[in-house]
């Protein structure tokens, strides 16, 4: 590889957006070259600096208002004074999935060497981020079995704030917070334990507000339980058994159903 | 991707359907943030900023029918993009206004973060390095600075980039090299000046 292809893929390497045997490729020739090691050295140092500091703005209150009131009206709800539950066929209507577009417009070089979005990458990586957590000192960032310490603390860590529930009393103890990072993006986890295992319960934005629900699948010999409400993309992932791991999901979700409706 | 933005703003029945609207407020209100943020980016002005935004928002319900994809956030951002299209040209044939960079927004600004446990220091230092990094950010060219915006600020993929942009994958590569080098000498100059 010549500099003037690594100057290129260098980025796509930053943004974990390269298969997995070109970075390999872009690694070996960053290896060998001072001059590229020192440029990735430094687009590594913005990106941290970039992502301590705040550089997204808050829309002001009064243009939400506006848009809001721009909108026609929804009908009045039930008497029964329920929210009815978005109709998750009625949201898919708007929300037909998959990307011809982009697909079409990926020059042929760009479509070989980046990587497959797909949710088995995503997924890998989501059990590497559970390896990793489990190794000393990694585990939890902020240690509290308090709910209401360990929400806040992820205020102003991420774009959302993961909902954190303690589910001590239907036998998961809820044991602290950790910020991760998946997909080349921070990611919050929220940590649990059943007995001696550890529940990693990581949580992310989604553009699709559509809900899914649970899958459970095996990714290297670990259970991973994932599905999506309301704009975030769940998954909890654990050595414990399949059946115990939907528990803790089933568990979970009616109580953050519970806090929407209480 | 198509954002066919026609003429007639005609109320026909469809417009005031309470369960589309539902579903739209649902789907694209949550970007609100995110839409303001590239809005403030690309225009460099709080209050065309938040026009800009409204703007897009009416245009998105009105095409809200026609919406099959890709995800919300590129769709919303290529409409944005439209509007914003629009008020260069208005403010090309206006008289020239100074853009005052040097206001420091974080006066009207609510912070993102809400610690208890954030000194005023830190808070301050904080600040300091966003506007310094937003001031480089707004000296790249058009292209570059959203491509950058798109991917370091909203966190898009490439892909979802170039539905945003309507370029090629290869092409938006390409811009973000560009401006991440720029943007790297920039940085370089700045940090030597400061020692």
């Amino acid at each position: 590889m010549t500099c003037d292809e690594a100057e290129i893929l260098i980025h796509a390497l930053i943004d974990n957006e390269l298969d997995a045997s070109h970075a390999r490729e872009v690694e070996a020739h960053i290896a060998g070259c001072a001059r590229c090691t020192a440029a990735l050295a430094d687009y590594r140092r913005m990106r941290d600096v970039m992502a301590k500091s705040d550089l997204r703005y808050t829309a002001p209150a009064s243009l939400r208002q506006r848009i809001d009131a721009a909108l026609p009206k929804a009908a009045p709800a039930p008497a029964s004074n329920v929210q009815p539950l978005p109709s998750r066929r009625s949201l898919l209507r708007g929300f037909a999935m998959g990307s011809a577009v982009s697909a079409l417009a990926a020059t042929g070089l760009v479509a070989i060497v980046l990587r497959n979005d797909d949710q088995q990458m995503v997924e890998s990586e989501i059990v590497s981020a559970h390896l990793r957590s489990l190794q000393p000192g990694h585990l939890i960032d902020v240690v509290s079995t308090d709910q209401h310490t360990v929400k806040p603390w992820f205020n102003g860590k991420l774009d959302v704030s993961p909902p954190v529930i303690d589910l001590t009393a239907q036998g998961f103890t809820l044991i602290g917070g950790r910020l991760d990072y998946v997909d080349a993006r921070a990611i919050g986890a929220v940590v649990y334990k059943r007995r001696a295992h550890v529940i990693n319960l990581f949580v992310a934005q989604t553009s699709n507000a559509a809900r899914k629900p649970a899958k459970i699948e095996t990714v290297q010999g670990f259970n991973i339980r994932r599905w999506s409400d309301r704009g975030l993309n769940y998954w909890a992932v654990s050595d414990i058994g399949a059946d115990e791991l939907a528990e803790f999901g089933d568990k979970f979700e009616a109580a953050v159903q519970n806090n929407k409706e209480g | 991707m198509p954002v066919n933005i026609s003429q007639d703003m005609g109320q026909d029945s469809s417009q005031t359907d309470p369960e589309r609207a539902r579903r739209f407020r649902e789907a694209a209100l949550p970007h609100l943030d995110d839409v303001y943020t590239l809005a403030r980016y690309l225009l460099r002005d709080a209050s065309d900023a938040e026009d800009a935004v409204q703007e897009c928002y009416l245009r998105a319900l009105k095409h809200f029918d026609s919406y099959r994809g890709p995800a919300m956030k590129p769709w919303l951002f290529a409409i944005l993009r439209n509007v914003c299209r629009a008020e260069y040209a208005r403010r090309a044939s206006a008289p020239a206004t100074v853009l005052d960079d040097d206001t420091p927004e974080t006066a009207e600004q609510t912070p993102m973060w809400h610690e208890e446990q954030q000194t005023p220091e830190a808070e301050m230092i904080r600040e300091r390095d966003a506007s310094a990094i937003r001031r480089i950010i707004d000296t790249l060219a058009e292209p570059f600075k959203e491509t950058f915006v798109l991917r370091e600020i909203n966190n898009l993929s490439y892909r979802e980039i170039a539905d945003a942009v309507g370029a090629p994958v290869g092409t938006v590569m390409s811009r973000l090299a560009r401006a991440r080098a720029m943007l790297r000498t920039a940085w370089l100059a700045e940090q030597e000046q400061a020692k």
